[in-house]
């Protein structure tokens, strides 16, 4: 029974690096630039759902603002950050994405204190029990049901609609693509936007399940979510999805068998590693 | 007295540092986020070896060889992958190396090693000795930059496959590169952990890499005199002004930040330009350090 119990934490986990990483591959796939930074969008989200929920008593409004405040920041930084470094060798966006990361964590340390925040009445907490052995609690459940609609409905609009179309188009050849007259910075927008919004979703549910909101929440979602798309063959939605969920089910695993030798960060790295060398175009990358 | 010559010798243990990660990422275009895992494996190997009764001098070659033994091993990796990938491997090597000491009690654990033996040197003379090989250090890195290694390392890190067809023998260099860079890391670390008396897992994690690297990308990517100024400057701001000490990690986040956006060749480019701008009837030569780069993106 441990084996299902184990597989399904690795579920919810992996769910929420899911949504996550899916930000940063919308990001690596049309620019390839490792966002580091889009981790700091994951705590701030954190941090407005859980400030609007306690000074409206609403979940859903804090949902909303989070991701709306998530979003329009990521384009900001899209805007003013990226932008301008589209031209430059790749570390150079890297690094600049690494400090603006250090210096929002740092931010959110002096605007919001160290000590961190947490939801004065938290939602969604009752325990429910599935088939009777297993039993999660309520914000358990929506996590992953929210990934797995998350990610149907974002399947559906890139591969449906004309601005889905759009985006991979640009993804595959942006010069291409802008003489058949597709906008390419409104693609890019719109591609921050929705992929902070996710970082921001899954901020707020973090901050559920733990009923905690910290200024460093996000440095281990940060690195973790660039194995992920390592993992995932970067820039490929459904491997980044397959990745995110192994690797929370491998951690599930190794923080019970292997905890006397590595600790939880270091079993994803390791793992990463492991991978890269036997297989450097990523776990579920095409040729 | 006695502060400034602690500041200087750390400052000192900074410039050492951040020139073994110039001679990989700077001279070689290699990207390390985990430097401080070698700086760390100097000063776990240093520490242990004078527990165990060794003189500190002994210790000093010890702990180069480790480190620059895991580093060659880590270079291996760069034969396989590259830039964007290679920055996550190696981000992903510091993550590694924390987490196996922290669960290590032989290592100290989470506690890390105290009360280190004292080398035998007083506080000045172990600044010297920390200056010294500084100095040495920087000596190395010109004299490595004008040799037919460096031209190789510049090479590769400008067009590494031009560099192939040329008939380089580009694992060689890189491994090489690797070998050396983190050697010197792991002779900081052994200074490092003489100079503070105490080590433990968190001295050497991520953040460690990143402030290591914002001296480097501060002072100028692969500028020697610039990699100097940066970390001379970097390690010293936060004990000159306390204010600064507070918001340290705020700095270093937005230091990195701007220099990226606005001068990607740090203070060396700004140098540059300024000294360039006075004489406008100087032939420009063409600008090849900051044209963009479309290679090594895929691995």
């Amino acid at each position: 029974m441990l084996v299902v119990e184990l597989i399904a934490r690795g579920l919810v986990q992996g769910s929420i690096y899911a949504l996550i990483a899916l930000g940063l591959t919308l990001v690596y796939g049309l620019l390839r630039i490792l966002h580091v930074a889009h981790a700091a969008l994951f705590t701030l989200g954190a941090y407005i759902g859980v400030l609007v929920t306690n000074a409206t008593g609403s979940l859903p409004l804090g949902f909303a603002a989070a991701m709306v405040a998530a979003g329009l920041t990521g384009v900001a930084m899209y805007r003013l950050c990226y932008a301008p470094m589209l031209r430059q060798p790749p570390f150079v966006a890297l690094i600049a994405s690494i400090g603006l990361y250090i210096a929002f964590e740092e931010l959110f340390r002096i605007v919001f204190g160290a000590s961190g925040l947490s939801y004065q009445a938290p939602p969604l907490q009752e325990q429910v029990s599935v088939f009777g052995v297993l039993h999660f609690s309520e914000a358990e459940l929506l996590v992953m049901a929210g990934t797995v609609a998350i990610i149907g409905v974002l399947g559906y609009l890139q591969n449906r609609t004309r601005i889905g179309v759009a985006c991979q188009a640009t993804v595959t050849d942006p010069q291409m693509a802008q003489s058949f007259g597709i906008k390419l910075n409104t693609v890019r927008d719109l591609n921050f936007f929705i992929g902070s919004a996710l970082a921001a979703f899954a901020g707020v549910w973090v901050a559920l399940l733990n009923n905690l909101v910290e200024p460093t929440m996000g440095s281990v979602p940060s690195y973790k979510g660039l194995a992920i798309i390592v993992l995932g063959g970067m820039g490929s939605v459904r491997g980044t999805l397959m990745a995110s969920l192994v690797l929370g089910i491998i951690e599930a695993f190794g923080t019970i068998y292997l905890s006397q030798f590595l600790d939880r960060n270091a079993i994803a790295f390791a793992f990463l590693i492991l991978v890269l060398m036997l297989r450097p175009q990523g776990l579920f990358a095409r040729r | 007295m006695a502060y400034e010559i602690s500041l200087l010798t750390s400052m000192a243990i900074s410039v050492l540092f951040a020139l073994s990660l110039n001679l990989i990422t700077g001279l070689c275009g290699q990207i390390s986020l985990g430097h401080a895992a070698f700086l760390g494996i100097g000063a776990y190997t240093s520490a242990m070896l004078c527990k165990a009764g060794l003189p500190f001098f002994a210790t000093l070659p010890a702990a180069m060889l480790t480190a620059g033994l895991v580093g060659a091993v880590v270079g291996l990796a760069s034969l396989r992958v590259r830039a964007d990938f290679l920055a996550i491997t190696t981000m992903g090597v510091v993550f590694l190396f924390v987490g196996i000491v922290r669960q290590q009690d032989w290592l100290g654990g989470e506690l890390g090693i105290s009360d280190i033996p004292p080398s035998g040197l007083d506080k000045p003379g172990f600044m010297m000795l920390a200056i010294v090989l500084a100095a040495a250090t920087a000596g190395l890195s010109v004299y490595l930059k004008k040799s037919w290694m460096g031209r190789v390392f510049n090479g590769i890190a400008e067009d590494e496959d031009t560099m192939r067809v040329l008939g380089i023998d580009v694992p060689r260099y890189k491994l090489a590169a690797f070998a050396i860079g983190t050697a010197l890391a792991g002779l900081a670390g052994a200074l490092y952990g003489q100079h503070f008396k105490y080590i433990g897992p968190d001295s050497f994690g991520f953040i460690e890499s990143i402030s290591v690297l914002s001296m480097v990308v501060f002072g100028g990517i692969g500028s020697i005199p610039g990699v100097i100024f940066g970390a001379a400057v970097l390690s010293a701001l936060p004990a000159w002004f306390q204010f600064v000490g507070d918001y340290k990690l705020l700095m270093y986040g937005g230091l990195l930040f701007l220099m990226m956006r606005f001068s990607p060749e740090g203070m060396a480019g700004i140098v540059r330009r300024l000294f360039r701008a006075r004489r406008p009837h100087e032939t420009r030569k063409p600008d090849t350090a900051s044209a963009p780069r479309t290679k090594g993106i895929h691995p």
